[in-house]
C-alpha cells in the first residue's frame, strides 16, 4: 500500500484497522462504525489529520477500529483530552465518541465547557440510555422508574435531554440520528464534519443486551412513520404515514395536528436550523409519548470557535513583540552586575 | 545631634499589617531596591488565604519578612531585627519573633481601642511599655504624617491613608540607607495613568525618609555592605517566575510549542498568570473548567506534539491522579508541577510543607512509576523546570515536579542564565524508520533510553492507537496477555530507573563522613545548608546532601549514607522522605518534622543534630 494515498482514491477499507472488532454480536455500534468508515472517504481529507478521541465504554472502544489517528483515554475525558489536542494544533480534524454515561455522567462537566467554547471538534454520542460496559446499570438518559441491579425498585432520577443540554450549554451544531437509519447517519456524520465549532450529534444507539429495544418505537417499520419526525432545514415539520400529521404552534406550544379539513400544510411549523428558538422547541420533545422524536439537523449556526480566537491573539501578540525570546524575557527587569 | 552608622553583616525585616495594608508590595519594593544595591538576600511572604479577612482582626495580618546581607546566605533569617507593625494585630501575631533588643515600629494611628480589641489586647501595649523591657519601640503616627504630607493633593482621604505602607518604606529605606529613587521610578510606571496617586506615594515615602532623617528618635543607621557575590549579571527572581522562565527556556531549545493546561489554585496560579502574559512568545495557555480538565488537555496536547505541562497545587494533583496514570501508561512526555501547601483536604492554601511527597510518588492506582524532581530555591525553579522538560521528552514520561508556597513566592538574587549554555533538548519525532513490515509500532523503544518513538498525529503513514488499556510492547496493540502486562510493567519502571543515569555524582557539603549527614529535598534547602555550615565551623564532623530527584534516587546515594553513623531528614511533614530512604537503603535515619506552615529554621536543625551527637 503506498505511504499516503490521495485524498480522492481513499475507501472504506483506508480506515478500517487490523483490530477485530469486539462489540456483542447485534450491537447498534457495528452499523456507526460502518456508515463512519463509509462516509470517510468522501470527506476530502488526508487520513493522517483526523484524530478519534474516546473516554470509557462501550463506544469508547471506536478509535481502535478506525485507521486514524486514536486516543482511548479515561472515563468522561475524551472532550477534554480533544480539546487540548485541537488548541495544540488546530489542523486537526477530531472527532469524540462518547456515550451517555461517558459525556452525560462522568464526564458532564468537560462536555458542557467544550460547547461554550465552541472548539471545532466533532462530537458522536451514542446514546442507548444504560450503562452497557459496567454491565447494566441505569444511566443519565435512563427513564425515570428504570429497573436495572442497581435500581431494583426503579430509577428515581429524572432522565437528561442531551440535546436542551447541548443547546443550553452553547452548542452551535445539534443533530440527531440513529444507528439503524444508515443513510441519514452517514448524512449527519457529513454535515458534522462541514460544521466548524462544536458539532453535537447524538446517536441513537442499540443495546440488544441490556436495553434492548429502547429506540425500536422509531425504527419499527410498523410505528416508525408516527414516531420519528425527520428534520428539514425550511421545510414544514410533517411526519405520519403519508405525511398526514405535522407540528404547529398554538401560541408557543407545539401541538400536533392532523392534516385535513381543519389544517394545512401552510399552516404547520416550518424549520429553521438557525433558529435557537425552534432548535429548543424540538430538542424539548424528546422522550414525550405525545410527540414524534425529531431526527436530523436541530441547530446550526456559525460563531467564532475557541482555537480561531487564540491563534488570532496570539499572531496579534507575537506582531507586537516580532523579535521577542526568552532570552529578552530572563534579561528584563532590573539588573546588576558583580565583577 | 551626633548620629552612628553601624556597618552590619546582615539584616531581617519584617513588614505586617492588614492584608489590605500593601505589606507584600512594600516588602517587595525593599527586595528589589536591595537587589539592585547588591545585597544578598531571602524572602518570605506570609499572608492569609482569605482575600480581605475581617480589618483589624489576627486572621487578616499579612506579612513580608526579607533578609539581606553582605554575605552569601540561604534563609529569610529565623528572627527579625526590625518589625513594621501597622496595626495591633499585626503587633500581636509577629512580635514574639522578633529578636530580643530588636527594633519594634508601629504605626499608632491604628491603635484604637476598637482595634485593640480585635487583636486581644486589654490595655495599649505601647502604652503599658510591656514591650520595652525587650525592645526598642518607636510609635510613629504613620496615617497621620501621611495626611499631612498629602494635604494640598485632590484625592479622597481613604487614597491618602493607603499610601502609608510607602512612610514605612519610606523609613526603613532611611534606616537602612538604600536610595528611593528605583522605587519612584517604579511609582512612576505603575500609575502612569494616575499621576495623582504617584505624588502621593512618593510624598508618603519622602515623608517617612526624612522622618528619620530630620527628628533625633532614631540614633543609628546601619549600612550593610553589598555582597561579594560570584561575578555575574544578576536579577531578582521569585520561585513561579523562574518556573515559568525555565518552561518557556525549554519550549525554545526544544523548539517545540509550549502548552500549558491549568486551573486556578493558590499557590500555583502566578505560572498560569506568567505563562499567559507570554502569548508573544507562541506560549498556548488554557485555562480549563477543572484540574481534570487542566491534565488531560495537557496531555491532548502532549499527544499532538507539544510540550505540554500542567500546574497545581496538592488537591489538584489529587483530581489529576487517573489522568497521570493515563500519562504513564500511554509513555507520553508531561510535565506536572505541584507547589505544594499545607494539607490535607483545602488546608493551609497559603502556607508552605512538603507534604505531598509521597502522593508524588505512588498517588496512582497500578504500577505507576514517575520519575520525581524537586527544586529547592526559587531561582532553582527555572533549572528544575528544564529539566523536567528534558527528560519528559527524552524518556516519553511524565514528570512531577514539586516545589511549595515558600519557594513559589520567595526569592533571591540570581545569576542570569544564558540560554545557549543549557544543555540541548534534542527531539526527534517519529518517521519512516518506526516502521516494520510497512506497519508503525508505536511501542519500538530506543535501546539506552527505552523511550517509545513519539508519532504525532498529521504524518502519513504512522497512523495508530493508544490508550489506557495495555498495549502489547512493540506493536501497540490491545493486550490482556499476562506475559505482556508483567514485561511492560517492568519496562515502564525500568525506563524511569534508567533516568538515573544521566545525574552527576552526588555533591557532599562538608566531611564525606562522620557524625552526622543531613539529607533533605526541596524548599529546605536554604536551612540545611545554613545549620551545616554553622556545625562544621564549630567542629563538628557533618555532612549534607540535598536531593534534587527523588525518583530515581541517585546511584551513589546508598554508600554515601552507610559513611556516616547517624542519617537526619529534616522535612515540612511527618516523615516522608525518611520512609523512602528507610526502606530503600534499610539506614535507621532519623526524622526532623515539623508542620507550622512555615520554613524549619536553621537553628533546629543544628539542634536535632547535636542532639543525634549526644
Amino acid at each position: 500500500m503506498p505511504e499516503s494515498k490521495t485524498q480522492a482514491t481513499y475507501t472504506r477499507k483506508d480506515f478500517t484497522s487490523d483490530q477485530a472488532v469486539r462489540w456483542c454480536p447485534g450491537c447498534g455500534d457495528y452499523a456507526i462504525l460502518a456508515q463512519t468508515q463509509k462516509v470517510f472517504p468522501d470527506l476530502g481529507r488526508k487520513k493522517e489529520e483526523f484524530v478519534f478521541v474516546s473516554g470509557i465504554g462501550c463506544s469508547s472502544r471506536f478509535p481502535y477500529y478506525m485507521d486514524t489517528y486514536g486516543f482511548h483515554t479515561i472515563h468522561g475525558r475524551a472532550t477534554a483530552i480533544a480539546s487540548g489536542i485541537k488548541i495544540a494544533r488546530p489542523d486537526l480534524s477530531v472527532w469524540v465518541v462518547t456515550g451517555d454515561g461517558d459525556g452525560l455522567s462522568i464526564g458532564g462537566n468537560h462536555t458542557i465547557h467544550l460547547m461554550r467554547r465552541n472548539l471545532d471538534l466533532n462530537v458522536m454520542l451514542f446514546n442507548n440510555r444504560i450503562y452497557g460496559l459496567t454491565k447494566g446499570q441505569y444511566s443519565p438518559t435512563s427513564e425515570v422508574g428504570k429497573i436495572t441491579k442497581s435500581t431494583p425498585m426503579g430509577s428515581l432520577d429524572i432522565p437528561f435531554n442531551p440535546l436542551s443540554l447541548a443547546l443550553g450549554a452553547g452548542s452551535t451544531f445539534v443533530a440527531r440520528t440513529i444507528d439503524k437509519e444508515t443513510k441519514h447517519l452517514q448524512a449527519m456524520v457529513a454535515e458534522s464534519y462541514g460544521h466548524k465549532g462544536t458539532s453535537f450529534l447524538e446517536i441513537y444507539q442499540n443495546c440488544n443486551i441490556f436495553n434492548d429495544g429502547a429506540f425500536s418505537p422509531l425504527t419499527d417499520r410498523d410505528t416508525k412513520s408516527d414516531t420519528v419526525l425527520w428534520l428539514e432545514d425550511g421545510k414544514p415539520l410533517v411526519f405520519g404515514a403519508e405525511t398526514s400529521k405535522g407540528i404547529r404552534l398554538d401560541g408557543n406550544k407545539p401541538v400536533v395536528v392532523e392534516i385535513g379539513d381543519k389544517w394545512s400544510e401552510d399552516d404547520l411549523l416550518v424549520h429553521d436550523k438557525s433558529d435557537y428558538v425552534i432548535a429548543s422547541l424540538l430538542a424539548n420533545m424528546t422522550y414525550l409519548p405525545e410527540f414524534p422524536d425529531p431526527i436530523g439537523v436541530f441547530y446550526n449556526i456559525q460563531s467564532p470557535t475557541y482555537e480561531d480566537m487564540l491563534t488570532e491573539q496570539i499572531g496579534h501578540a507575537i506582531k507586537k513583540k516580532p523579535k521577542a525570546s526568552v532570552q529578552d524575557l530572563l534579561n528584563s527587569g532590573d539588573t546588576w552586575t558583580i565583577k | 545631634m551626633s548620629r552612628k552608622t553601624q556597618d552590619l553583616q546582615e539584616a531581617v525585616i519584617r513588614f505586617a499589617g492588614d492584608s489590605g495594608d500593601g505589606m507584600q508590595l512594600t516588602g517587595g519594593r525593599f527586595t528589589d531596591t536591595t537587589a539592585v544595591f547588591g545585597n544578598d538576600l531571602s524572602t518570605f511572604p506570609d499572608f492569609p488565604a482569605e482575600i480581605r479577612a475581617p480589618a483589624g482582626s489576627l486572621a487578616g495580618v499579612s506579612a513580608f519578612q526579607i533578609k539581606f546581607s553582605s554575605k552569601d546566605i540561604h534563609t529569610p533569617g529565623d528572627s527579625p531585627n526590625v518589625l513594621v507593625a501597622m496595626n495591633p494585630a499585626a503587633l500581636k501575631v509577629h512580635q514574639q519573633d522578633v529578636a530580643p533588643g530588636g527594633m519594634i515600629i508601629c504605626n499608632t494611628s491604628t491603635f484604637t481601642p476598637k482595634n485593640l480589641k480585635l487583636a486581644g489586647y486589654e490595655t495599649n501595649p505601647l502604652e503599658d511599655k510591656t514591650l520595652e523591657d525587650y525592645y526598642t519601640v518607636y510609635d510613629i503616627e504613620m496615617s497621620k504624617m501621611v495626611s499631612t504630607a498629602c494635604e494640598d493633593l485632590d484625592l479622597p482621604s481613604k487614597s491618602v491613608e493607603r499610601t502609608k505602607n510607602f512612610f514605612a518604606l519610606g523609613l526603613l529605606f532611611w534606616i537602612y540607607d538604600r536610595p528611593t529613587q528605583p522605587t519612584k521610578d517604579w511609582l512612576a510606571i505603575k500609575f502612569a495613568k494616575k499621576p495623582e496617586l504617584i505624588e502621593a506615594n512618593v510624598r508618603a515615602m519622602d515623608a517617612g525618609y526624612n522622618f528619620g532623617e530630620t527628628t533625633e528618635i532614631f540614633t543609628t543607621r546601619y549600612t550593610v555592605s553589598k555582597a561579594d557575590l560570584p561575578a555575574g549579571k544578576y536579577r531578582n527572581v521569585v520561585g513561579n517566575y523562574a518556573l515559568s522562565l525555565g518552561l518557556a527556556a525549554a519550549a525554545e531549545k526544544s523548539k517545540l510549542e509550549l502548552f500549558l493546561g491549568s486551573y486556578p489554585i493558590t499557590p500555583a496560579s502566578d505560572i498560569l498568570h506568567t505563562l499567559s502574559a507570554w502569548k508573544y512568545l507562541g506560549i498556548k495557555t488554557f485555562q480549563a473548567e477543572d484540574e481534570i480538565a487542566g491534565v488531560t488537555s495537557a496531555l491532548g496536547a502532549a499527544f499532538s506534539g507539544n510540550l505540554a505541562v500542567t500546574t497545581t497545587s496538592g488537591p489538584g494533583i489529587a483530581l489529576k491522579g487517573e489522568a497521570l496514570g493515563l500519562a504513564v501508561i500511554c509513555e507520553l512526555p508531561l510535565v506536572v508541577v505541584n507547589v505544594q501547601r499545607g494539607g490535607p483536604s483545602t488546608g493551609l492554601p497559603t502556607k508552605t510543607e512538603q507534604s505531598d511527597l509521597l502522593q508524588a510518588l505512588y498517588g496512582r492506582n497500578g504500577e505507576a512509576p514517575m520519575p520525581v524532581i524537586a527544586s529547592s530555591t526559587p531561582g532553582d525553579c527555572f533549572y528544575v523546570a528544564y529539566e523536567a522538560c528534558r527528560i519528559a521528552v527524552k524518556y516519553m514520561t511524565p514528570v512531577m515536579l514539586l516545589t511549595d508556597g515558600y519557594l513559589a513566592n520567595g526569592s533571591e538574587p540570581w545569576i542570569i542564565p544564558k540560554l545557549k549554555d543549557l544543555p540541548d533538548i534534542k527531539v526527534k519525532f517519529a518517521d519512516k524508520s518506526s516502521k516494520v513490515d510497512d506497519q508503525y509500532m508505536p511501542y519500538l523503544r530506543e535501546k539506552k533510553t527505552l523511550a517509545r518513538p513519539w508519532a504525532i498525529p498529521g504524518t502519513a503513514g504512522l497512523e495508530h492507537r493508544i490508550g489506557g488499556i495495555e498495549k502489547e510492547d512493540v506493536t501497540g496493540d490491545v493486550s490482556y496477555d499476562p506475559e505482556n502486562h508483567h514485561h511492560m510493567v517492568e519496562t515502564r519502571a525500568k525506563k524511569v530507573a534508567n533516568i538515573s543515569s544521566e545525574f552527576d555524582k552526588t555533591e557532599v557539603f562538608g566531611k564525606k563522613s562522620g557524625d552526622v549527614l543531613i539529607l533533605a529535598w526541596g524548599g529546605t534547602r536554604g536551612a540545611c545548608l545554613s545549620a551545616a555550615e554553622r556545625l562544621i565551623k564549630d567542629g563538628y564532623k557533618i555532612g549534607y546532601v540535598h536531593l534534587r530527584w527523588i525518583n530515581p534516587l541517585p546511584d551513589d546515594l546508598g554508600e554515601i549514607l552507610i559513611k556516616y553513623k547517624n542519617v537526619l531528614i529534616p522535612e515540612i511533614n511527618f516523615g516522608q522522605l525518611i520512609k523512602v530512604i528507610r526502606s530503600e537503603y534499610l539506614v535507621d535515619a532519623k526524622g526532623l518534622n515539623q508542620v507550622y506552615g512555615k520554613p524549619i529554621t536553621s537553628a533546629d536543625i543544628q539542634d536535632a543534630a547535636k542532639k543525634l551527637i549526644g
